[in-house]
């Protein structure tokens, strides 16, 4: 075989390669960011969550709460004792050794959610893709989500709420909780206000259940935590940087 | 056989001035739920850490309560006592009325109470609330009929079954409702299976107190005597077999269940809830009702056994809550959200106006009702 015809199978094979990264690239893409139709329900192929790096998370950033309360129009009102946190920064200290770990702390968006189990009427659901919502049509206002839940990652509505924004709806009386930025991840957006805010990167979104994905790939290489674990809750939210 | 008759109660002053009690407590309550409802529950003490508060003590206190009102009228026909079947159309009555003095206050202190059509049409199988709620509105169905089947001779031969029914009802009922506190994985105060069976015990002795307090209230002294010594035995054992199962509940969790610091928090700490526990609910709940019993104190023992048992709940409810939750094990947590601090909550004058509300409205019922009916025993 000439140089030439070895030169030419070289170029042909690249240019295949080339060819059919481009065909399957935007495939795979479009997986993860399509929107999706107003009437096509979330997917059970998709598992949404979060990947927090408790070594990137720095004390007294709180970036991602800030774009959080922006992002939903949650604002202070009668105080932090009545005020709604879908998300807050928690640092903890070791007992005994002093190690301080911080990091934030939302909705851990439960494979076996306890919020959803002992919701009387049914407004606190799971979507298909891992997602735990409110309903605030149904909700009755009867707080036994916030009572059951192992993280306090829920808020009930103390008082009475103006110019809430379109994409988070709230009202007084309901409880509300993080909801994984869902109007992002239904118009087709891959990240959440909160990993978005974040100047380390410490937080990570995407699809559990895509192994190419960003977040699938960090947790197989480090592995990730997941808070109060001997609960068996499967949660949705994973940390990195924890105590086994 | 001497057939056994019955009477109304007369426009004693003792029935006047229950009405208005009951009629003042309404509009009070009224007051503190509309004002809540309207403000939202940010003018209660209730938060984002301490969930259910006062409102909620009283409610689970007056349902409990409910279940043991009905011990007399169970004592009658389950376990066939000729003695007590004359008290057992008042005590259907107590029970009933105290189930919906409580039903009432939760429902005021929903975020939504106007939602409470959703409440009873979207059910949700899997949570105990739901089922509580089914249990609770059976309850009253079949105490309803258990009264029907005492107060008229043409259904009469039903008596029995209708107790029967009603009794292993009101035990399930009153497992249903320590089991809403039992599946909470999250907490080390409620993650406990004996809360159901702890909640049946407590029952009996504070159903028991509300009802004896009516009895001595509105019964003949004549009659009321004749009764009094066996239903006081009654409630000082029950009282003891309440305090019993306290103890078993702080045991357990004390050794089996790893929680030493929450036990210590709740029965040693500097917190008002040992002084709750150890002061309220063991001296004047539990030790000074014995001993005024024995001297025929029935209404003051009565009493102080219901404040030992709205102390006890408080406890437990509210130090159940204010207790934090552990995120990472060894590790101490704060933040802005009061993460790894004892919340602290107190009770708003709302609370307590709306919380009053539920033993206005079990007053309001049973007084009603027994001048309605003829529901206590008569000698003539």
């Amino acid at each position: 075989m000439s140089h030439f015809d070895s030169y030419r199978r070289r170029l042909l094979g690249a240019a295949s390669a080339t060819l059919a990264g481009l065909t399957i690239a935007p495939g795979v893409l479009l997986q993860t960011v399509q929107a999706k139709a107003d009437n096509e329900a979330a997917s059970s192929q998709q598992r949404w969550g979060l990947l927090i790096d408790t070594n990137l998370c720095e004390p007294g950033c709180d970036k991602c709460v800030t774009a959080c309360n922006q992002e939903h129009g949650l604002r202070p009102l009668h105080g932090p004792e009545t005020d709604a946190q879908w998300i807050r920064k928690v640092s903890l200290k070791h007992k005994q050794s002093g190690h301080e770990l911080h990091m934030p702390v939302m909705c851990q968006h439960c494979g076996e959610p306890p919020c959803v189990d002992v919701c009387p009427t049914g407004a606190s659901f799971k979507r298909a893709d891992g997602i735990v919502l409110v309903d605030r049509h149904i909700c009755i206002g009867c707080r036994y989500c916030m009572m059951a839940c192992p993280y306090k990652a829920r808020s009930f509505v103390h008082e009475k709420l103006t110019d809430q924004l379109p994409r988070a709806p709230r009202g007084k009386g309901t409880v509300e909780a993080c909801t994984l930025c869902v109007h992002r991840i239904d118009r087709g957006d891959d990240n959440t206000a909160c990993s978005e805010a974040c100047p380390n990167t410490a937080m990570t979104f995407g699809d559990l259940k895509d192994p190419a994905s960003e977040i699938s790939q960090k947790l197989a290489q480090l592995g990730g935590q997941e808070l109060r674990k001997k609960l068996k809750l499967d949660t949705g939210v994973r940390y990195q940087g924890i105590p086994a | 056989m001497v057939t056994q008759r019955y009477q109304p109660i007369t426009t004693s002053s003792a029935y006047k001035l229950s009405m208005v009690i009951a009629l003042v407590g309404l509009c009070i309550s009224g007051l503190g739920a509309f004002n809540m409802e309207h403000e939202g529950h940010h003018i209660t003490g209730m938060s984002n850490q301490v969930i259910w508060g006062m409102p909620h003590v009283i409610a689970i206190f007056l349902i409990v309560s409910a279940s043991g009102a009905l011990n007399v009228a169970s004592i009658a026909s389950v376990f066939n006592k000729d003695f007590y079947k004359p008290l057992a159309r008042l005590s259907a009555v107590v029970a009933v009325a105290l189930l919906v003095g409580g039903l009432a206050v939760i429902l005021l202190d929903l975020g939504r109470p106007d939602r409470l059509l959703i409440a009873m049409t979207h059910y949700n199988f899997s949570s105990i609330f739901a089922w509580n709620i089914i249990l609770y509105t059976g309850f009253v169905g079949l105490t309803l009929v258990y009264l029907w089947t005492m107060l008229d001779w043409q259904v009469e031969q039903y008596k029995r079954i209708a107790g029967i029914a009603a009794f292993c009802w009101r035990l399930i009922l009153t497992a249903g409702t320590g089991s809403i506190f039992g599946v909470l994985i999250a907490r080390e105060a409620y993650n406990i299976a004996i809360m159901g069976p702890m909640f049946i015990v407590l029952s009996l002795a504070y159903g028991l107190a509300f009802y004896l307090i009516v009895l001595d209230l509105f019964m003949d002294k004549e009659e009321f005597t004749k009764v009094e010594q066996r239903l006081s035995r009654l409630l000082v054992v029950l009282v003891l077999c309440g305090l019993a199962v306290s103890v078993i509940y702080h045991l357990a969790n004390w050794f089996l269940f790893d929680a030493q610091s929450f036990e210590f928090f709740l029965l040693a700490s500097d917190e008002v809830y040992p002084w709750l526990l150890w002061g309220v609910h063991l001296t004047l709940g539990c030790i000074l009702p014995i001993l005024l019993l024995h001297k025929h104190k029935t209404i003051l023992a009565s009493l102080l056994v219901i404040i030992g048992g709205v102390a006890q709940f408080y406890a437990l409810v509210i130090g159940g809550q204010s207790y934090p939750m552990p995120l990472l094990e060894g590790y101490a947590a704060t933040s802005t959200f009061s993460d790894g601090i004892i919340a602290s909550y107190s009770p708003s004058h709302w609370e307590l106006m709306l919380g009053s509300g539920g033993f206005a409205v079990a007053l309001l019922i049973t007084v009603f009702t027994m001048r309605l009916f003829r529901l206590l025993p008569s000698s003539r």
